[in-house]
């Protein structure tokens, strides 16, 4: 089936544009420019969260409890008159730094397994492929909450491996598909009748056709990641107070809803538009790079 | 076809076995002590040895999950340290509030993200279809929790409808069983609307513009005929697929909606077993749970051979 032929039928039929699945190169539209805009200026203010002229997030003295916005506190105050703007800014840092250090780290990970698995096949594809089995059995989401309760810690380092590991399955099946299909083509024969080490052909030849791929996978995931992080500070299993995380803040506004919906309303919205945008980020790169991964 | 079952089963019996092993593993390796965790800091180092001779938590590794096995395949998961309830009674009262959440909100999706997939698919690139493909990437864009925490927000404490929190059970009262659980339920459902949506409506688009769909408009079929009877039988095996993956999604779901609407179900179970060190009761949620997502799969792929019968022949590789 081609992108002509359908076209051409569909243009006798009744002469709807076709959403045919196959590459169309389209400019990025304004959805993803206001996406790139918001990612940016959420991580400027995370990163100048300590320069910028905030309440302290821990200050309970920034405002009267559960204000509406004012023009002291732009975005209102929580339960105990802590200043919403500032916690959300605070907040965003770890759901940034946890979000894109666990799927970097799963990626990484998991990445080089994929491609072990993918070009060695035998017995190190049998072995990784039931790990990941394995691990995609497991009701991840409580690995991870066993594994930040257990260790006590709850800094930042055990949060991203607790939701690396959610990750790691997925990201060596997907790689390992991709390694598969790259591994029996013509270039990579030739590398290899040329005499190139497997360490070479990896390097050189399977990993620059992976990489793009698995970047575009890992956008999507980072808005994973950001909800899953979420979802183990609402369950007061994150980053320990009083770092504020947003999921942390949800739970916490929930019991007052009936009399200000600023504490939900605020981190729930600033969660809200980050999912979206990493989303259709991701979207647009994979419709550019025109691979559908959820066929793999 | 049996060969094919047998080496599947197989292959779910080692992920079980593995999957038990290696989470008895890591609760035995990571710290926190059980004994501390049922007797407090200020035990006695004599009741702290009574408990652990009558736990046997001094076998060795293997041993211990050894007689676990032995002792789970009997359909006894052990005693909870503690509550001292039995593990596997403590999962039967709770398991059907978890089950009756699932299917319900399994049900709300379908119904609504097969309507949506299909008036979309029916003209690509309309007016209508971006309304729908705009609604669905919210909704893909707002986390389970938020939702339940803003149903909660609009129509339990702004209009009054529903109550926070409470459940009653099904025997009780059957109507207001459903009304205790619809939020939940909808909160759970939400994500996987967009999720089948999407998906069901790229298939359905792909359908359409296959030949035996034109010969089946140029007989004159109506539009209805053609979506119901040819096109939306191809189109679903993707969402099939979905629903299989789905259901370990929907497992971390449930732990935080039934949280968040104090439900007494599977997945507060577990969250408090963990928040607990309640090693045991952890141990035999998790089993559940994991038996519940394989074999789930495991139906998904069944049902791909119902829905395309070039599968059912073809021995796929596992």
């Amino acid at each position: 089936m081609t992108a002509t032929v359908s076209r051409t039928r569909t243009a006798a039929s009744d002469a709807t544009p076709v959403d045919d699945g196959v590459l169309h190169p389209e400019p990025l539209g304004l959805a993803v420019w206001l996406s790139m805009a918001w990612l940016t200026l959420l991580c400027l203010a995370a990163a100048l969260a300590d320069v910028l002229p905030l309440y302290d997030p821990a200050d309970t003295r920034a405002g009267i409890p559960l204000s509406i916005p004012t023009g002291q506190n732009w975005l209102g105050t929580d339960q105990l008159g802590r200043d919403l703007l500032s916690r959300t800014i605070f907040g965003a840092r770890v759901s940034i730094v946890v979000g894109v250090a666990a799927v970097l780290l799963s990626a990484v990970v998991g990445g080089v397994i994929g491609l072990a698995a993918g070009y060695f096949k035998r017995r190190v594809d049998t072995v990784s492929i039931f790990g990941a089995d394995v691990l995609m059995a497991f009701p991840t989401v409580l690995l991870a909450a066993s594994i930040v309760a257990f260790t006590d810690s709850r800094g930042f380092l055990v949060v991203v491996l607790a939701i690396a590991l959610i990750y790691l399955g997925p990201t060596i099946r997907i790689v390992r598909a991709l390694t598969l299909t790259i591994s029996n083509r013509e270039f990579v024969l030739a590398a290899r009748s040329l005499g190139a080490t497997n360490a070479r052909v990896l390097r050189r030849e399977i990993a620059p056709n992976v990489v793009p791929t698995l970047l575009s996978m890992m956008i999507v995931a980072i808005a994973g990641a950001v909800v899953a992080e979420g979802g183990l500070a609402y369950l007061n299993l994150s980053v320990a107070p009083p770092t504020p995380t947003w999921g942390a803040m949800i739970a916490a506004g929930k019991p007052k809803l009936d009399e200000s919906l600023y504490p939900v309303l605020v981190p729930g919205g600033a969660l809200f538009l980050t999912v979206l945008s990493l989303t259709l980020i991701g979207d647009a790169i994979q419709k550019r790079h025109g691979r559908n991964l959820g066929a793999i | 076809m049996t060969s094919v079952l047998v080496s599947r089963l197989a292959r779910l019996l080692a992920v079980l076995l593995a999957v038990t092993a290696a989470s008895f593993c890591m609760v035995s390796l990571l710290p926190g002590d059980t004994v501390t965790a049922m007797l407090g800091a200020n035990a006695s180092e004599e009741d702290r040895a009574a408990v652990r001779e009558e736990l046997r938590l001094d076998d060795p590794l293997p041993v211990r999950y050894a007689r676990w096995v032995g002792d789970a395949v009997t359909g006894d998961l052990g005693t909870s340290y503690r509550t001292r309830q039995p593990v596997t009674e403590a999962i039967g009262q709770r398991i059907g509030v978890t089950l009756q959440l699932v299917v319900l909100s399994q049900l709300i999706a379908l119904a609504v993200a097969v309507p949506m997939a299909i008036f979309g698919a029916l003209r690509p690139g309309s007016l209508l279809d971006k309304l729908l493909s705009s609604t669905q990437l919210a909704l893909l864009a707002t986390p389970g929790y938020l939702v339940a925490v803003g149903l909660m927000a609009v129509f339990a404490v702004q209009l009054g409808w529903f109550d926070t929190t409470g459940y009653v059970r099904f025997t009780e009262n059957p109507l207001l069983n459903l009304k205790s659980l619809l939020l939940p339920a909808l909160a759970l459902a939400a994500e996987q609307i967009a999720l089948y949506a999407r998906v069901l409506r790229t298939d359905l688009v792909n359908t359409f513009d296959q030949d035996f769909i034109w010969f089946a408009r140029a007989k004159g079929n109506s539009t209805r005929r053609i979506v119901l009877r040819h096109a939306l039988r191809p189109s679903s095996i993707g969402i099939v697929t979905l629903t299989g993956i789905s259901v370990g999604r929907m497992i971390g779901g449930t732990v935080l909606v039934e949280t968040i609407f104090s439900l007494p179900g599977l997945g507060r179970y577990t969250i408090d077993a963990i928040n607990n060190r309640d090693f045991m009761a952890l141990q035999g949620a998790v089993v559940v749970l994991t038996v519940g997502f394989v074999l789930v799969n495991f139906v998904a792929d069944l049902l791909h051979g119902v829905l395309d019968p070039r599968i059912r022949t073809a021995v796929r590789p596992a």
